[in-house]
């Protein structure tokens, strides 16, 4: 089925409720879908779980929902910057809980979940506090931990383009986490510059085919 | 045949660096962690054919860029704006992750708060109190290149050899250094030793006395 077409972000966020995990792209602010984020907080929605890199940067985007306590669980692998000055108050206060995952191990959990993995051997994090309580497994003489996959009710993505099947192309290092995020949640939610005719994107060059993605908005931009 | 070797004077930063580069061998894939490693880049020859590989999904990374060339969507593992060099290549998360686990990277260049005489890498986390952790890609990173090498001063402020017999930090990842590039020496950890490839301001002997792991010369 053909995704929705939103009017506006506040429209393509309407459904996410209280409690919900959302998948949010982004490195830094690249490929961080800052309107998505923007309609999230003014949706109200509270007691989410946010997966993303890292946990807010300055006084935008994620920074701002933690800000508002609307965060109950970070699951990400670099919170601390110079700039998380949100995340680092409301953890000092205990306010959020944090799940430290290895950037590997964070992408490869989210792919999982994508591709109905229960769950792999990695052998990043072995033998370091973050593998604590985990099983582990000596396969040929190396070492691996179990990690299990990172589903999601929703993912937040930002895109360069769409076409009216959803199929998604990225722009340079902004593709990031947007691909595998857009398969491991039960409703992906795209914003893109333009949204184009079916026909109008070379399917050779499409990233994210459109099966993956369920509502969609175009929000223009400046490129 | 020995091949140790030793000069009067330390090495600066940018000596260092240019250590690096010249032991990276031509046509290499290469990731260069944050910080020092970065400075690696500066001192790559055109005719090495280095390609940079950055974790946030680019292989084929120029110099930082300047002017009308900064665009949001172009950064580094370090969010630094940098330019796109002709043959790159951008590829998701996973598959850049997976570059790094499956092998596929040649050489990783990482700093460190401490090496154990066996390899294993502290750069993460000191495990202080009230500290914030954060931990990025440097396990994927230290575990995955087919080479991962350090850069560090050999010594704390007060004074403590950080290359040690066994990691007071939380571990990175076990047995993976191969290589420890610092101000006064060149190590290389194999065959379950610690071999000195180059001293530099200071006697082997010396060295041995401000180091507890047992010292070879190259």
């Amino acid at each position: 089925m053909a995704p929705r077409i939103a009017s506006s972000a506040a429209d393509a966020v309407a459904e996410i409720k209280d409690g919900s995990t959302v998948l949010i792209g982004g490195f830094g602010n690249a490929g961080q879908p800052m309107e998505l984020i923007d309609a999230l907080m003014e949706c109200g929605a509270t007691d989410l779980t946010v997966v993303n890199n890292n946990a807010g940067q300055a006084d935008a985007g994620l920074a701002l929902l933690i800000k508002e306590r609307r965060v109950k669980k970070i699951i990400c692998s670099f919170p601390r910057q110079s700039d998380s000055w949100h995340f680092d108050e409301a953890y000092r206060a205990g306010e959020i809980e944090l799940e430290l995952v290895p950037q590997g191990n964070l992408a490869e959990r989210i792919r999982a979940a994508g591709a109905g993995i229960g769950g792999f051997f990695t052998p990043t994090g072995y033998g370091t506090l973050l593998a604590e309580g985990k099983e582990t497994r000596v396969i040929d003489g190396k070492g691996y931990v179990l990690e299990t996959p990172i589903n999601a009710d929703f993912a937040l993505i930002k895109a360069l383009t769409a076409d009216t099947m959803g199929n998604l192309v990225y722009r340079k290092t902004a593709r990031n986490f947007g691909p595998i995020m857009a398969t491991a949640a039960k409703q992906a939610i795209v914003q893109v510059d333009e949204v184009v005719e079916a026909g109008n994107l070379d399917p050779e060059n499409v990233i994210t085919p459109g099966i993956y993605v369920d509502t969609v908005v175009a929000l223009g931009g400046n490129k | 045949m020995s091949n140790y070797s030793s000069t009067q004077e330390k090495l600066s930063r940018d000596e260092m660096a240019q250590k690096v580069a010249a032991d990276i061998p031509s046509g290499a894939f290469v990731n260069l962690g944050i910080g020092q490693p970065t400075n690696v880049s500066n001192f790559l020859t055109n005719e090495q054919g280095v390609t940079l590989h950055t974790e946030n999904g680019m292989l084929g990374m120029g110099p930082v860029a300047t002017g009308e060339d900064i665009d949001e969507d172009l950064i580094n593992a370090g969010k630094i704006p940098v330019t796109e060099l002709p043959g790159a290549s951008f590829f998701h998360h996973a598959d850049s992750f997976a570059m790094m686990r499956g092998g596929h990277l040649d050489v990783c260049v990482l700093g460190a708060f401490q090496v154990s005489e066996a390899g294993d890498l502290a750069n993460w986390h000191t495990g202080a109190e009230g500290a914030i952790p954060a931990v990025g890609g440097a396990m994927d990173l230290a575990i995955g290149a087919k080479q991962t090498w350090v850069m560090m001063s050999l010594f704390t402020k007060t004074g403590e050899s950080k290359l040690v017999e066994a990691l007071s930090y939380p571990v990175t990842g076990l047995g993976c250094v191969s290589r420890i590039y610092t101000e006064v020496a060149i190590f290389e950890l194999r065959d379950s030793k610690v071999f000195v490839r180059s001293a530099h301001g200071i006697s082997f002997e010396e060295l041995q006395s401000k180091v507890s792991v047992e010292l070879t010369k190259a």
